[in-house]
């Protein structure tokens, strides 16, 4: 990237105008420099400066492309038939049209954590300057911005120094955007070396963005004890005016909850949220309450609780205005990404919008200005809530009964359903007066209403599956610990060893969406088995709200049972969508703190360092959005496993290893500079799993890494071995692949894998010092 | 709705669908002709009851009549132990389905690529996608793999596919390819 920046600081300057003393002159922008480390070899890197880094891990990782159909329709060429070897008009063949539009996707969404950056950091620096310091986490974390600084080489200090990044980070959307246009890239294997750089981007561009709100809004600063606060369908007082927030940029909400405080109406109204708005509603002030994630969009609203509806950015359902109607409750839009067709009441005095939302004269406002919906949302949800009543659309059991004997049993609804639940067996129960049918699909439910629009008779089957199980609902009130943000310094101080020599067996990463095959249980599951195993559990986003949503025989959800900090047995939830990259940095802070190596551009040789040692896992299990696929593919360039759940196998392309073909495994000793297999590990870099015991057993070895120690890595086989023989009922089949010494055996279990590696004829293999990268060989750089 | 339908309604799949199993002798007679058949299992064989029994119980005397060789996805391959099938082996689904991509594989045991495909018990678009990859990856000389999707959902991937079936239907169909792989 060029960067026109110049600074001169001269210290005396005789001029025909005088003499000058102290003189600084800058043009353009810069950072000041903080850290004392010297600049890697790839400063702002462009779209290939890591295109070798890409080319190893995607050897190692060949893609395997599932296509959703044989055509390409991008184009007024086509459509295309590109199936079974065919080109397409433009010269595409099919492998090429999947990788790009996984670009696609991945641009997408690292365009949208970009956005949202660039949304947030204007609008901050706008409220308190761009001198305004960045504050992650006081004295206890020296590096604020591990990812940006390892991408970028800068550290910055300010929000003004954030607009600098977010100026490359929306350069490098820009082109790589452009490399899905109808001629350019035409090698697969480059489209996903794109991929690759997308998911960095989008790193930097949502470690930007929490940056910015952690500063700004005192948000908890790598808080392991950050409190817990109510998440749930019961968790509002519904006698109560109720604000529904829903998105993921929370400045509207903020200032919200700055109104009703500053006019002495705190606690006369709940203000409540749903997906990441919600959790960093909770993260400036917990007594905001969480409803629920993404999925629980419709169904609250058609519950009547909410009397206003404040809808920004991403992942929002895009027809909800529709509901907000039927439930009379106005809707207030305040982004310019998700303007839903109204009217931009931005510069009207708030009486007049006040009024007319309260009597109707419109159905919703788009209003820009966060503080106006701060005042606007308030006054209205006050003044419109005893007449609304929290009037519901749920249909009475009755008008269920009656709906269901109309159903034509054509199926369209099972057909529609992403989880092909049984709902037509569902209605036949219900014309009879049984509701138990379809009060049992409430769990499997993403909340799609896909059944709804396919049901020829206009059978609102989304709402009687609500009604049936509305007892349960209503009941529903967990607890949840706000989002901590970053991983404190003298935290990775005292882990950062014990995960580097495999001794904490992992760090697992739950992320992404409510896509879920068969609901949020299985998330909280995941979780658990790990966090009892001593494993480092972190999440964000979704995942972190749904882990929160199961109780225990006690009454106790997870984050009540187990510590918030980043340790051995730790569940951690690190905050929004965009709190990511705390778990990369993490990762990264590990390569710097416990190993003093470089960051700054220093990019390939952390990620190599990271893949070899660290071991993290990601695992996906709702993932559904774009988002989710830059988030994945950000993990990826950093050479760290990601495992999605079943309907995750629709990013149509998956990046796996063959754990047989030995000449895959070979690292160079960075000590000798011999080569030296090391087994298949981490066996995959994209995985979809079909169900969570498989997820939970390859986790178990997906941890695995080059580096382990004899110790260490008798941990994780102990650990892999022993959920296989749970889950699957079998030893691994390939266990001798990953045991290197037989110090690696586990002592309980030494004399039967003894007799299995004696029957698969193995032998005993060196540990070496491991790098992917020949520069790293130490005779090389002497 | 036709029994040929894509099963989940906006599955469509582009030019090349597969041709539906109107006739179980059909799959049978490429089981018999088929020199390196595979039936790849997954967890949904143990989803549904069938008088006490379960579709992975139809997919072992399946296999075993028809002498293919089974993987089991996912996490069962316990369930074909416990049943006292220990021939199974293990793979993920994804797995697989790369592996049967490559030509170069050489299979279970080593002998070489398998010439023809059976699957059952998947998610619905799991098993779509792994079959729209292999439709388009798995080449076979100059010729592609044949799959035979089992499940008694239409899936336009394979190359031949059970149309959408009742239950009871499925079981009989299944049940009629095992006579026919008994008879000479």
């Amino acid at each position: 990237m060029t960067i026109k920046n110049v600074k001169l600081q001269v210290d005396e300057l005789e001029t025909g105008l005088g003499t000058f003393k102290g003189l600084n002159v800058t043009i353009g922008r810069l950072i000041e420099e903080n850290l004392d480390q010297p600049l890697g070899p790839t400063p702002f890197p462009s779209i290939t400066d890591l295109r070798n880094w890409d080319r190893k891990l995607l050897s190692r990782y060949p893609p395997f492309y599932l296509p959703f159909c044989d055509v390409c329709c991008l184009c007024t060429f086509g459509k295309c038939d590109l199936s079974q070897g065919k080109r397409g008009a433009c010269g595409l063949d099919m492998s090429a049209q999947q990788s790009r539009i996984v670009l696609l996707a991945a641009c997408i969404g690292a365009a949208t954590h970009t956005g949202h950056a660039r949304h947030l950091v204007h609008h901050l620096i706008e409220k308190n300057g761009g001198n305004y310091p960045l504050n992650v986490g006081g004295d206890e974390v020296d590096i604020d911005a591990p990812v940006t600084t390892l991408v970028t080489g800068q550290d910055p200090k300010t929000l003004g120094d954030l607009d600098v990044i977010l100026d490359y980070t929306e350069q490098e959307v820009t082109h790589l955007l452009s490399c899905c246009h109808t001629g350019m890239e035409g090698d697969n294997i480059d489209f996903e070396s794109k991929v690759l750089h997308a998911g960095m981007i989008d790193q930097v561009g949502m470690e930007i963005a929490d940056l910015a709100q952690i500063s700004a809004y005192n948000f908890p600063r790598g808080d392991p004890d950050a409190p817990l606060t109510d998440i749930g369908w019961g968790v509002c007082d519904i006698s109560k005016p109720v604000i529904l927030v829903i998105g993921h940029n929370v400045p509207p909400a903020t200032e919200i909850n700055d109104y009703l405080l500053d006019h002495k109406l705190y606690g006369k109204v709940e203000v409540a949220g749903i997906c990441c708005t919600a959790i960093d509603m909770t993260r400036y002030n917990p007594g905001a309450k969480i409803i629920g994630p993404i999925s629980w969009q419709l169904r609250f609203i058609r519950s009547g609780i909410p009397d206003v509806i404040v809808v920004d950015e991403q992942c929002i359902r895009t027809n909800l205005i529709e509901d907000a109607q039927k439930i009379g409750a106005p809707f207030i839009a305040v982004s310019e990404k998700n303007c839903q067709g109204l009217d931009d009441r931005t510069n009207d005095p708030a009486d007049e919008i006040v009024e007319d939302l309260i009597t109707k004269k419109v159905p919703g406002v788009l209003i820009l200005d966060p503080e106006k919906v701060g005042e606007v949302a308030s006054r209205v949800a006050i003044e419109i809530s005893p007449k609304r009543k929290k009037k519901g659309i749920f249909p009475s059991i009755e008008e269920i009964v009656e709906g269901s004997k109309r159903c034509r049993s054509c199926l369209a609804c099972q057909r529609a359903c992403p989880n092909n639940l049984p709902i037509p067996e569902a209605v036949k129960m219900a014309a009879e007066g049984d509701l138990s049918k379809f009060s049992s699909l409430y769990e499997d439910c993403v909340g799609c209403a896909r059944c709804e629009s396919a049901c020829p008779i206009n059978l609102p089957l989304h709402s009687y599956i609500m009604k049936s199980s509305e007892d349960r609902i209503e009941k529903e009130k967990f607890k949840i610990r706000t989002g901590r943000g970053a991983i404190q310094d003298i935290e990775i101080r005292r882990v950062g060893g014990p995960i580097v020599l495999g001794e904490i067996p992992g760090v697992v990463a739950l992320v992404g969406c409510a896509n879920y095959p068969h609901g949020g249980e299985e998330v909280a599951e995941i979780a658990e088995e790990f966090a009892k195993r001593n494993f480092i559990v972190t999440a964000t986003g979704c995942a972190a709200m749904s882990m929160a949503m199961v109780k225990d025989e006690d009454g106790l959800t997870i984050y009540e049972k187990y510590p918030g900090n980043f340790d051995a047995g730790g569940v951690l939830n690190i905050g929004s969508c965009v709190s990511n990259p705390h778990i990369a940095g993490a990762a990264i802070k590990i390569a710097r703190i416990f190993a003093k190596r470089n960051l700054k551009a220093n990019y390939e040789e952390i990620a190599d360092y990271i893949h070899n040692r660290v071991g993290a896992v990601g695992i996906a299990w709702g993932a559904m959005s774009q988002k989710a696929a830059s988030i994945a593919s950000g993990f990826w360039r950093l050479g760290i496993p990601v495992i999605v759940g079943p309907h995750g196998i629709k990013y149509r392309r998956m990046l796996l290893g063959r754990r047989e073909r030995e000449e895959d495994w070979y690292v160079y000793d960075a000590r000798t500079g011999e080569k030296v297999y090391v087994g298949p590990v981490p066996e995959h870099l994209f995985y979809a799993a079909e169900t969570k015991e498989e997820a939970i057993v390859l986790t178990a070895k997906l941890v695995m890494r080059a580096n382990d120690t004899s110790k260490g890595r008798a941990i994780k086989l102990t650990h892999w071995i022993d959920l296989h023989r749970r889950l699957y009922g079998t030893l691994p089949d390939d266990l001798h692949l990953y045991v290197r010494k037989k110090s690696d055996i586990p002592l309980t279990m030494r004399q039967e894998l003894l007799e299995n590696l004696e029957e698969k004829d193995w032998k005993e293999q060196e540990i070496p010092d491991p790098t992917l990268l020949k520069r790293m060989i130490r005779s090389e750089s002497d | 709705m036709s029994i040929a339908e894509p099963w989940q309604t906006a599955e469509i799949p582009g030019p090349k669908k597969a041709f539906v199993v109107s006739k179980t002798i059909v799959v049978s007679s490429m089981i018999k002709r088929s020199k390196r058949p595979l039936l790849v299992v997954g967890h949904e064989s143990l989803k549904e009851d069938i008088d006490g029994e379960m579709p992975i119980d139809y997919m072992i005397r399946l296999a075993e009549k028809g002498k293919i060789p089974i993987v089991a996805t996912a996490h069962i391959i316990g369930e074909f132990n416990k049943r006292g099938y220990s021939k199974a082996s293990s793979f993920s689904l994804i797995e697989i389905g790369e592996r049967l991509k490559d030509p170069d594989w050489m299979g279970l045991d080593g002998e070489g690529q398998y010439d023809l495909v059976l699957m059952m018990g998947f998610p619905y678009y799991m098993s779509w996608l792994v079959l729209s990859g292999l439709k388009h990856y798995a080449l076979r000389g100059d010729k592609y793999l044949t799959t035979i999707s089992l499940d008694r959902y239409y899936q336009p991937h394979a190359s031949w596919s059970l149309p959408n079936l009742s239950l009871e239907k499925w079981e009989e169909n299944i049940s009629s390819m095992m006579k026919e792989l008994e008879a000479e």
